[in-house]
């Protein structure tokens, strides 16, 4: 952003901004709506981590196919935030692990880390917002 | 008058007051290309940088894109490649 | 008696209440997010499978599809489909929904 694009709107504060998703894809409407207001944020030029907890990691599975329930597959999505200049998404490890999944099991590039990195990298933020 | 096909249906490029050129289509098909991979239509900024990437900075920018498309390449653009609107876009 | 699970055992208690209250020769269908509870590594996958010892467990096809878990299915989990799902339904005398 450029200086003046700051005069003018008076913006230009970054914030840490992390979106806590815990929940699994499509039993709830949590998993979609949480994507989609991160894709909105997206415009606004904020410091944005994306973490994935509890069974929030369901939702960054390969090999998903929502024909049969007539959803739209928004696991695909995952895939467009690197356009949006958002490139810090976190996984945690613990969660992973007791689901029976690796690294290797999901659609993006992830930074998996420990609860105690996760739990630092909360500790950082100014804002979390949870779905 | 140009059809645009949107979803098996025909409809005349006219009613939106835009006569497709190339120029319009590619446009309109690499929104349609960007929906099938992500199942989004891009915000204008992702739009721009995407296109530009892909078609040369000569297409990649505002001026050009919003030349084609008065009311707004990532809205009016959507439209006419029968997709809903940007995530976000009003 | 049919008994059915949505919610995600890693979530909810769900799954272990219906699977307390069940009685031999019950049958237990799980749909939406308590499919993931049939699937191979998770934390219910043992529960699941010492229970379809006594129980006869389905898990929903296009919901396991949805979630990327078609490949996973537990051995010993029958996988249905809607028309399935409308049988289950029929065949029971009674059903219990675990919402």
């Amino acid at each position: 952003m450029s200086d003046m694009d700051e005069m003018e709107d008076g913006s230009g504060i970054v914030k840490k901004f992390m979106f806590l998703n815990r929940k699994a894809p499509h039993g709830t409407v949590y998993a979609l709506e949480g994507l989609e207001v991160v894709l909105i944020t997206a415009a606004f030029d904020q410091d944005v981590s994306m973490v994935f907890t509890d069974d929030g990691v369901y939702q960054l599975l390969k090999g998903i196919d929502t024909k049969g329930i007539e959803v739209k597959d928004f696991s695909k999505t995952y895939r467009a935030l690197d356009g949006y200049d958002i490139e810090k998404l976190y996984v945690d490890q613990s969660s992973i692990d007791a689901r029976g999944l690796t690294e290797d099991d999901l659609i993006v590039d992830v930074t998996v880390l420990s609860v105690s990195e996760m739990a630092n990298l909360m500790a950082e933020q100014d804002v979390v917002i949870s779905f | 008058m140009p059809m645009v096909n949107i979803a098996g249906k025909d409809y005349e490029a006219v009613e939106e007051k835009v006569e497709l050129t190339e120029g319009h289509w590619e446009v309109v098909n690499f929104l349609r290309e960007y929906y099938a991979e992500y199942q989004i239509a891009p915000a204008v900024r992702v739009l721009t940088k995407a296109i530009g990437k892909k078609l040369g900075p000569d297409k990649g920018n505002n001026k050009y894109l919003y030349e084609l498309f008065p009311y707004g390449p990532a809205k009016q653009a959507c439209k006419i490649a029968g997709l809903p609107k940007p995530t976000g876009c009003i | 008696m049919l008994h059915i699970v949505n919610k995600s055992a890693t979530d909810r208690g769900s799954l272990e209440s219906c699977l307390a209250m069940a009685t031999k020769g019950s049958a237990v269908l799980l749909i939406e997010d308590a499919v993931y509870a049939a699937t191979t590594g998770g934390a219910a996958a043992a529960k699941i499978q010492a229970a379809a010892a006594d129980l006869k467990i389905y898990a929903l096809g296009p919901d396991l599809a949805a979630r990327g878990m078609a490949a996973r299915v537990l051995d010993g989990v029958n996988v249905v489909d809607y028309a399935g799902f409308v049988d289950l339904v029929a065949e029971h005398k009674s059903c219990q929904s675990w919402l």
